[in-house]
């Protein structure tokens, strides 16, 4: 898709009114300038992208963006909304895209452990993070982390070092507050854990009404030898907002991800996970799930390179979709020559509780090593009726069956969620939903 | 209680109640019994409510009210229940969780006290004493794995805790073997009580040994067509179907 129109003017307007963090870096402007560039050449991904093929980004090009809200640093924000209370109080909190200092809290972080922003790293020291951000446009690259590569203002930095073990799980907080226009927000984050580390890390996506701005989030996530990362998503952004994450992990060797992810906000939501188990014995297990209802569209890539010998990867996910819901899911397994011995699957059911609600699911598996076992399964159903009728017919009133049903399709996403409380968290965020999904 | 008038009714095009007719008072034990096809479990599920049959012609009257304009979760909380001959499994549905659903559900459609969960343990936990069932049977999910025994035992103990006043057992014996029948037999004759009925679905004479009933009723061809009490259910072992269907025509004849 061109870049030429509103939505790429606007983004060419704010690579040419915004001062940000790092310029006068010869390396820095040279890459953002090059990123540009590639934007220009390369535009919106369209439909022809085999990664974009179900989300339609036709309404979003005609949408002209502001460059970032120049009012982040000083918006007010329902403290209420932010703590979770199912896990500690240490927080990093991002408000319209720019860290806020102000609202987080590291008073109990572990030694060895850094969180900080992107924007004082480059102010302050931008050497460490020349690793990330010095990049040229490669094959991967589409026009959001071109975009991303050009105008990312602010980020999260967390690194864990070697050998750290860190018990208390870092809530890490998105919040959208309406601004008095809707603005493109380019957020570039790195989490990386040094080999033998453990560390858990619940990101939170939260909106106030109103807040239609684009998060465009891209994170590299490296997780070194023998280091656990515990990652859940809880997306609850605004009616209005879009939210498109991008994030590349590495794993090396028997380092381990256990990912988990409930989407429930948004109007255009879309998440690209890409996992290269680079090293030997890397496992990556996610669970997922979207709950959508209304015009709400929900993109989910999950893109799993096995590389290293005797890897694992498993992958559970659900979709729900009602009213005119759109939902996709992709799950791709790649497994690379030399994986030998490498252990994948991806099982993906989804349910419509309407006849205007679609999902596409395309699981895929590509295999070029040997001794390989990989399995994969999608299924896309309604309600069974006999069960809801057995239900009514102990007295469950339809509305409450269907409820109790999409609840426990979706359970087994939760599995494996750490700690318990935070489980239950998110268990009872999906009952709230449900009202407004299984009416 | 319970007043069934010339119903008929169909799934899709078939008919296959033509005409039954049929009434039931409080604290009285009905058997269905009948051949294969006869239209014995779409009796029990048009009471109950399922989709996909429709009444065409007739009426069923329950404590008086129109039954077959309620909603199924509506007849339940008026005190109608279906003991299923084939119980569903709702994998990631706790059981403990669903019958607490289920009891609340019709408490709170009746204006009676909800149970919170300590209440409603207490409360099952009797009950699943009284049945001689596992108490891990609870932590599972509804029916999932359960062996058919248990399952039917599920669906007794489903009709203890809700207490219904009319008791609808399709084909609760299909399936069990004798420990298992004596069981389920057992757990309901300890809920025949002076106001509530049931209405006993079988295919044979077996179930009527543990469960006496006070009238037996032989359907054919979607319409009673001979009753009797207990002695006619032996007599039907004894002869087997087709001696209703001889004695019919040659009462027709005469």
């Amino acid at each position: 898709m061109s870049a030429s129109t509103p939505f790429g003017q606007s983004m060419h307007e704010a690579a040419a009114s915004l001062r940000l963090p790092g310029s006068g870096l010869a390396w820095l402007d040279a890459a953002r300038a090059e990123a540009l560039r590639a934007f220009a050449e390369r535009g919106l991904p369209d439909q022809r992208n085999e990664l974009w093929k179900y989300t339609s980004l036709r309404a979003l090009a005609q949408r002209a963006y502001a460059a970032g809200d120049n009012q982040a640093a000083d918006r007010v924000v329902g403290m209420a909304s932010l703590p979770l209370p199912a896990i500690g109080n240490q927080c990093v909190v991002f408000v319209n895209g720019v860290y806020r200092a102000d609202l987080s809290n590291l008073n109990r972080l572990a030694d060895g452990v850094s969180a900080g922003s992107l924007a004082s790293g480059l102010r302050e020291s931008p050497e460490p993070l020349r690793f990330l951000l010095d990049k040229r446009a490669d094959d991967d690259d589409d026009g959001f982390t071109l975009l991303n590569r050009a105008l990312a203002a602010d980020g999260l930095v967390l690194r864990v070092a070697a050998g750290v073990n860190v018990a208390e799980p870092l809530h890490v907080v998105h919040v959208g507050v309406a601004a008095e226009a809707a603005s493109a927000l380019h957020v570039r984050s790195l989490i990386e854990l040094g080999e033998g580390a453990r560390l858990d890390v619940v990101e939170h996506h939260v909106g106030d009404a109103g807040a239609g701005h684009l998060l465009n989030l891209v994170r590299d996530v490296n997780v070194h030898a023998r280091a656990h990362l515990g990652w859940t998503v809880i997306q609850r952004a605004c009616a209005d907002a879009t939210v498109l994450r991008c994030s590349r992990v590495r794993l090396h060797d028997e380092a381990s991800l256990g990912f988990h992810a409930l989407e429930l906000g948004g109007k255009l939501v879309r998440h690209e996970i890409r996992a290269e188990l680079s090293g030997a014995r890397a496992r990556f297990e996610s669970r997922g799930a979207f709950v959508l209802h209304d015009r709400q569209h929900a993109d989910m890539e999950v893109l799993v390179t096995h590389r290293g010998r005797d890897t694992f990867s498993n992958a559970v996910w659900r979709g729900v979709a009602s009213d005119r819901a759109r939902g996709v899911v992709h799950g791709r397994i790649l497994v690379q020559p030399g994986a030998d011995g490498a252990d994948g699957s991806f099982y993906n059911k989804n349910l419509l509780l309407s006849t205007s609600a679609e999902i596409d699911t395309r699981p895929a598996l590509e295999i070029y090593a040997d001794e390989v076992k990989a399995n994969h399964g999608a299924t896309v159903g309604q309600l069974d009726e006999n069960v809801l009728f057995y239900l009514r017919s102990r007295g469950v009133p339809l509305e409450v069956a269907r409820r109790i049903l999409v609840r426990a399709f979706c359970a087994v996403t939760l599995d494996g969620i750490e700690p318990a409380t935070l489980r239950e968290y998110c268990d009872g965020l999906l009952a709230e939903q449900l009202p407004e999904v299984a009416a | 209680m319970l007043k069934i008038e010339n119903l008929h009714a169909r799934i899709g095009a078939k008919e296959i109640l033509k005409g039954l007719s049929l009434e039931v008072k409080p604290g009285e034990v009905h058997a269905i019994m009948g051949p294969n096809g006869a239209g014995k479990s779409t009796l029990g599920n048009v009471l109950a409510g399922r989709p996909g049959y429709e009444v065409t012609q007739g009426s069923v009257t329950f404590d008086g009210k129109n039954l077959l304009e309620l909603e199924p979760e509506a007849r339940a909380a008026a005190g109608v229940f279906l003991a299923f001959q084939y119980p569903v499994e709702i994998p990631g549905v706790n059981n403990t969780y669903f019958l607490r659903a289920a009891l609340n559900a019709q408490h709170k459609v009746r204006g009676e006290q909800e149970l919170d969960s300590m209440q409603f343990l207490k409360l099952v936990r009797e009950k699943v004493k009284a049945m001689g069932m596992t108490p891990e049977l609870l932590n599972r999910a509804v029916n999932e794995g359960f062996s058919g025994g248990e399952k039917k035992r599920n669906e007794v103990l489903q009709m203890a805790l809700l207490e219904p006043r009319l008791a609808i057992l399709d084909e609760t014996d299909s399936g069990l073997d004798i420990d298992a029948l004596k069981q389920v037999a057992a757990g309901v004759n300890a809920l025949r009580a002076p106001q509530r009925a049931f209405l006993v679905i079988t295919h044979y004479q077996r179930l009527l040994d543990y469960i006496v009933p006070d009238f037996v009723h032989v359907l054919a061809d979607g319409r009673i067509v001979e009753s009797g009490d207990a002695q006619l259910a032996r007599e039907l072992e004894a002869h087997g179907y087709a001696w209703v269907r001889e004695r019919e025509s040659a009462e027709a004849s005469a």
